[in-house]
């Protein structure tokens, strides 16, 4: 069951040039215009970028809820970046504790992949390595609770797929 | 990093699903609730061994758990039998599904932007 509880998988038609759809997502402005975070560079493989939640300016009511996590900052390692094809990073899922340093602690992996289809481009989001975080670290997620969803989620559907 | 959450979260009280959150929020809680479900209920005694904690121990995360609503103990002769209830664990399910929309919410977003 181990793949169950590491991986989310997500995929979603978007009906724009494929040229449009990679500079949403690898020139970091725009990702953070969409997503909802200010990074302080642009996107090169190997590179980390510092970056800051900011409330996203697409959705206002979602950019209301992110308000308690403005200017939280986090890491993202940019790992492959293969033009117009695939992009990827590494990031500490729910890193949203103030004040802790999750530097030492395992990465998950996002990976977006875009795949030409006649109506568009299909995107392929995949988030891996929830199995390598730390139980501790979801358990305090719990114990801070509402903060911590993700990794809530993640122990959860573990506990229910062992459970089962 | 936390991602935005769904409309769907909105409709959902969330001061019920965290507390079964932070009663499961410890490995031997996790794995008491694990036994209970996967044996049906069952007995401190049963349920303490193969643990390496006190029986007085393991009582106390019981009660965490009872109080948060997830387990609930009912006399049996001389012992309690304790059982977990299964209504809360659907609570946590259904919040493991808004969860999984986090990303298609953000996507939306991406939608929103490169469809413009």
């Amino acid at each position: 069951m181990a793949g169950e509880t590491d991986r989310i998988e997500k995929q979603i038609l978007l009906r724009a040039p494929r040229g449009r759809v990679w500079r949403a997502l690898t020139e970091s402005k725009e990702f953070g215009t969409w997503f909802g975070m200010k990074l302080d560079g642009p996107f090169e493989p190997g590179a980390t970028l510092r970056g800051t939640i900011v409330p996203t300016r697409v959705d206002p009511d979602v950019a209301a809820k992110q308000k308690q996590f403005e200017g939280l900052p986090f890491e993202l390692i940019i790992d492959r970046i293969e033009p117009e094809t695939l992009f990827s990073f590494r990031w500490h899922p729910n890193a949203i504790e103030r004040g802790v340093d999750y530097s030492a602690e395992p990465t998950t992996l996002i990976v977006f992949e875009l795949k030409e289809v006649a109506d568009g481009i299909l995107l392929t989001v995949s988030e891996s390595g929830f199995d390598q975080i730390p139980l501790a670290r979801r358990a305090q997620a719990f114990e801070s609770n509402e903060k911590g969803w993700g990794m809530v989620v993640k122990l959860i559907e573990k506990y229910l797929a062992q459970a089962a | 990093m936390r991602k935005p959450r769904s409309a769907a979260a909105a409709s959902l009280d969330p001061a019920r699903p965290a507390s079964i959150f932070a009663a499961l929020g410890d490995e031997t809680r996790l794995r008491l609730a694990s036994r209970l479900c996967a044996g049906g209920p069952q007995s401190i005694a049963r349920l303490t061994a193969g643990f390496e904690v006190t029986r007085q121990a393991i009582t106390k995360h019981l009660h965490r758990m009872e109080e948060a609503g997830l387990v609930s103990g009912t006399r049996s002769g001389r012992e309690r039998l304790w059982e977990l209830d299964a209504g809360r664990l659907e609570d946590a399910r259904r919040y493991l599904d808004v969860i999984s929309r986090q990303w298609d919410a953000a996507l939306l977003r991406l939608q929103e932007l490169v469809e413009d």
